[in-house]
């Protein structure tokens, strides 16, 4: 067999193969993902708009998020809570993120910044986690938890129970945060997969509660202790 | 288009000067539509085309071929399957910079081998978008079997959406992509079959681990195409009645394992990944991704004959026709139900395991001295409940392939090199790769460690080494080596196989030999592609042996 003349026309092409790798992909990746965008009529008839979305962006290693969540009024034309938080991600086990960042609370009323950090992840069983430590601007001190199950009813058909709860070691009369558990909120929402995974659906019931004094100082502004809500809207992921 | 006919006529020159064969070839990168039958999507192609042209060349000839990019990314083109000098192998930041939009790159090596294979991209994701094509080398001697017609069938999984896009998916929601999950439906119709306790029991445990049965696709929702034609595109190949038909099965998917048969017909295998084996006739196979097998058929009946390969999971299938007459078409069976992981497949003396099923099960002994004793020849496979265990599956795996008709399944034991491409030796040493993963955050590595975080496996030239692998993960990775041959140990010594991928399942244990006869640097990974570019690759760098490495 003869030999080949080969030009050394790619001598250069190792020299750089140990930082060019195999070019195979960049390794940054981001999503966006909106959990819910919805309409919420309530049992004493109150209108309300909701919506929770996380964009992120970076590599396996760390990400740079940025989450949102807002309840709007249509009766009072007002932001219940709007809640927009920038946080850094990494991995702490398989199934497991550590979280942290800052969050900006600013409905219409009393503004608060907050330091947070938590936990994110899969549990066993499947249960998606959310669980953050918070310190705001004033020093006080509260903690939720998130827990989300995703039941199977056809592969694109859902059926989501989701609860939440949180709880406060101070008052914060000024934001309505009272010590002790402070508030519930459980939802079961049934969705479908119209499109791929991007656009889903959905219709439910949502339920929330104050309690203690978080319900107390609710009471004093008028409103109700406990709602439960008609709702309807969408999951979108792109 | 121009350009491939000037390499044809290069051919036929080069083949009157009889002694020293030089074709040279074209091809150019470009950007096609891709019209599946089921949808039309954006895509790369070579020549205008995909799949790209069927390069044909001769063992012994001298190639030129001048790839131009004509897109505006770079690309790349890697011949997968050849021995040639690492410079010539076409993976970018390894054997040289990649060729930029516009450039033209002249590959030229010696031909040294004959058989099936195939050439793709090796840039991104430009193959699963459609960057590949064909490649049939005829050989210098006689072939050791006869056959009158000859069909390349290069399978693939086409997708609608880019590669990039089915990628950002995956880390986004590993399981984006997978609609064979089970659901409450499946639970009641378990419960009612092997009552609640055991069905809770399993699906706790699938649970506690975090992990699905149903993980088998990792893309699903894709065409199944056969030379670029969809199921209801039906490509066609045509038959004279009692004439033997060559089939060189190539598996170009991105992701998917085909099981491919013709019912009807016994496929007798000849050739596997490029190599003679020693015949093997079987009713089905499964292709691995990246895998050549080439069979020969013998339709007896003036009647079509359906080509159907459906894919591992069952998520999608190919078709295609074998048939006396253009037009024709046979019946296309149903997808069989969708296999499910067992316990088996996590690869597991795991604590959770007292599986009543897998009692008794010890996949820490399961060493080779058991299979070398196996009598592979005399394996009766007419009755699948006596088989023994097929030693590439986990005993009680939920992937142990069955034939349509309860014939013969081909499996990696019955593989046997037609002649020993090697001396027999001894290894010099044997190294340990486990194939390992994190499913829920889609990233995928070798003995835990990411490509991009990875030092090189460090060959040296002269040495044959002893790959162990052990899958740890819960899919079936198609391995592949660069640059020169994996010899798969079935336990017959000289007579192993010899391939360029090596599918190794869930829960087992699988060896190959490398001779270490190709100085340079030299990829290796698994060939899924959404695999490799989340981490399970390696660079192989082999040191010593001639200068510049382009003997
Ligand atoms: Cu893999």
């Amino acid at each position: 067999m003869k030999r080949l003349m080969i030009p050394l026309l790619l001598a250069s092409a190792s020299a750089g193969a140990e930082q060019m790798r195999h070019s195979m992909h960049h390794g940054y990746f981001y999503g966006v993902r909106v959990d819910a965008l919805e309409y919420r009529h309530g049992d004493s008839g109150e209108e309300l708009g909701y919506w929770s979305a996380d964009a992120w962006w970076g590599t396996d290693e760390l990400k740079a998020r940025w989450l949102s969540e807002a309840e709007y009024s249509f009766d009072h034309d007002s932001w219940e809570t709007l809640d927009n938080r920038l946080a850094l991600q990494t991995p702490i086990s398989d199934f497991i993120d550590l979280r942290g960042g800052l969050r900006f609370d600013t409905p219409d009323g009393e503004n608060r910044q907050y330091a947070f950090v938590g936990l994110t992840g899969l549990l066993p069983y499947w249960l998606e986690m959310d669980s953050n430590v918070y310190l705001s601007e004033h020093g006080d001190v509260s903690v939720d938890l998130a827990l989300e199950y995703e039941l199977l009813l056809t592969n694109r058909l859902h059926l989501t129970p989701e609860l939440e709860l949180d709880a406060a070691l101070s008052d914060d009369e000024a934001v309505g945060v009272g010590r002790g558990l402070s508030s519930l909120e459980a939802g079961l929402r049934l969705s479908y997969d119209l499109v791929d995974r991007a656009i889903a659906p959905y219709v439910g019931v949502h339920y929330e509660r104050a309690f203690g004094r978080t319900a107390d100082y609710v009471a004093e502004k008028g409103e109700e202790r406990e709602g439960w809500f008609a709702v309807a809207g969408l999951r979108l992921m792109f | 288009m121009q350009r491939y006919f000037k390499g044809l006529a290069g051919v036929l020159l080069a083949s009157l000067c009889a002694g020293t064969w030089a074709g040279e070839y074209s091809l150019t990168v470009d950007p096609v539509t891709i019209d599946t039958g089921d949808f039309r999507k954006q895509g790369i192609g070579y020549n205008g085309a995909s799949p790209g042209p069927i390069l044909r060349f001769r063992e012994g000839e001298d190639v030129t071929i001048h790839v131009t990019n004509n897109l505006d990314e770079p690309t790349s083109v890697h011949w997968h399957g050849l021995i040639l000098p690492f410079q010539m192998d076409g993976v970018p930041g390894l054997s040289y910079p990649g060729i930029a939009p516009g450039e033209t790159f002249t590959y030229r090596f010696a031909i040294k081998q004959s058989g099936t294979y195939w050439f793709h991209s090796h840039s991104g994701f430009q193959e699963p978008d459609g960057a590949y094509g064909a490649i049939i080398i005829e050989p210098q001697g006689r072939e050791p079997f006869r056959y009158d017609r000859d069909y390349v069938v290069q399978l693939t999984d086409k997708h609608p959406h880019s590669g990039d896009r089915i990628m950002r998916n995956l880390k986004s929601s590993a399981d984006y992509y997978n609609r064979q999950q089970q659901t409450v439906g499946d639970f009641w119709r378990d419960s009612r079959e092997r009552g609640l306790a055991a069905t809770l029991k399993d699906r706790l445990m699938w649970g506690d681990m975090r992990m699905m049965s149903s993980d088998i696709e990792d893309v699903q929702g894709f065409t199944g195409l056969i030379n670029g034609k969809g199921p209801e595109q039906n490509w066609s190949g045509l038959f004279q009645p009692g004439e033997r038909v060559r089939l060189r099965l190539i598996n170009s998917s991105a992701m998917t394992y085909f099981d491919v048969r013709l019912p009807g017909l016994k496929m007798t295998v000849v050739q596997a990944d490029g190599n003679n084996v020693q015949p093997v006739t079987v009713d089905e196979l499964r292709i691995g991704v990246a895998e050549t097998y080439d069979v020969i058929v013998q339709p007896k009946e003036d009647r079509a004959y359906t080509l159907f390969a459906e894919s591992m999971g069952r998520s999608g299938f190919a078709r295609g026709t074998l048939a006396p007459r253009e037009g024709m078409q046979g019946e296309i069976p149903e997808l069989r139900p969708a296999p499910l992981l067992t316990m088996a497949d996590m690869g597991m003396a795991h604590a959770g395991m007292e599986h009543g099923e897998m009692a008794g099960m010890d996949h820490g002994s399961m060493n080779h001295g058991d299979m070398a004793g196996m009598d592979h020849g005399s394996m009766n496979h007419g009755q699948a409940a006596a088989m023994p265990a097929d030693p590439f599956y986990a005993q009680g795996s939920g992937l142990i392939p069955q034939a349509y008709n309860d014939g013969r399944f081909l499996s990696y034991a019955d593989l046997r090199a037609q002649k020993p491409l090697y001396e027999e030796r001894a290894p010099t040493r044997e190294i340990e790769l486990r194939l390992t993963g994190n499913m829920e955050r889609y990233i995928w590595s070798i003995n835990g460690i990411k490509e991009s975080d990875a030092e090189p496996i460090r060959l040296q030239y002269g040495e044959r080494v002893r790959f162990k692998f052990v899958n740890e993960t819960m899919m079936t990775h198609p391995m592949h080596l660069h640059g020169m041959w994996s010899i798969l140990d079935v336990g017959a010594g000289q007579w192993n196989p010899v391939k360029h991928v090596i599918s190794v399942a869930p829960g087992t244990t699988v060896y190959m030999e490398t001779e270490v006869d190709a100085p340079g640097k030299w990829a290796f990974h698994c060939h899924l592609s959404y695999h490799a570019a989340a981490g399970m690759f390696r660079t192989v760098i082999v040191e010593g042996g001639p200068q510049g490495g382009d003997s």
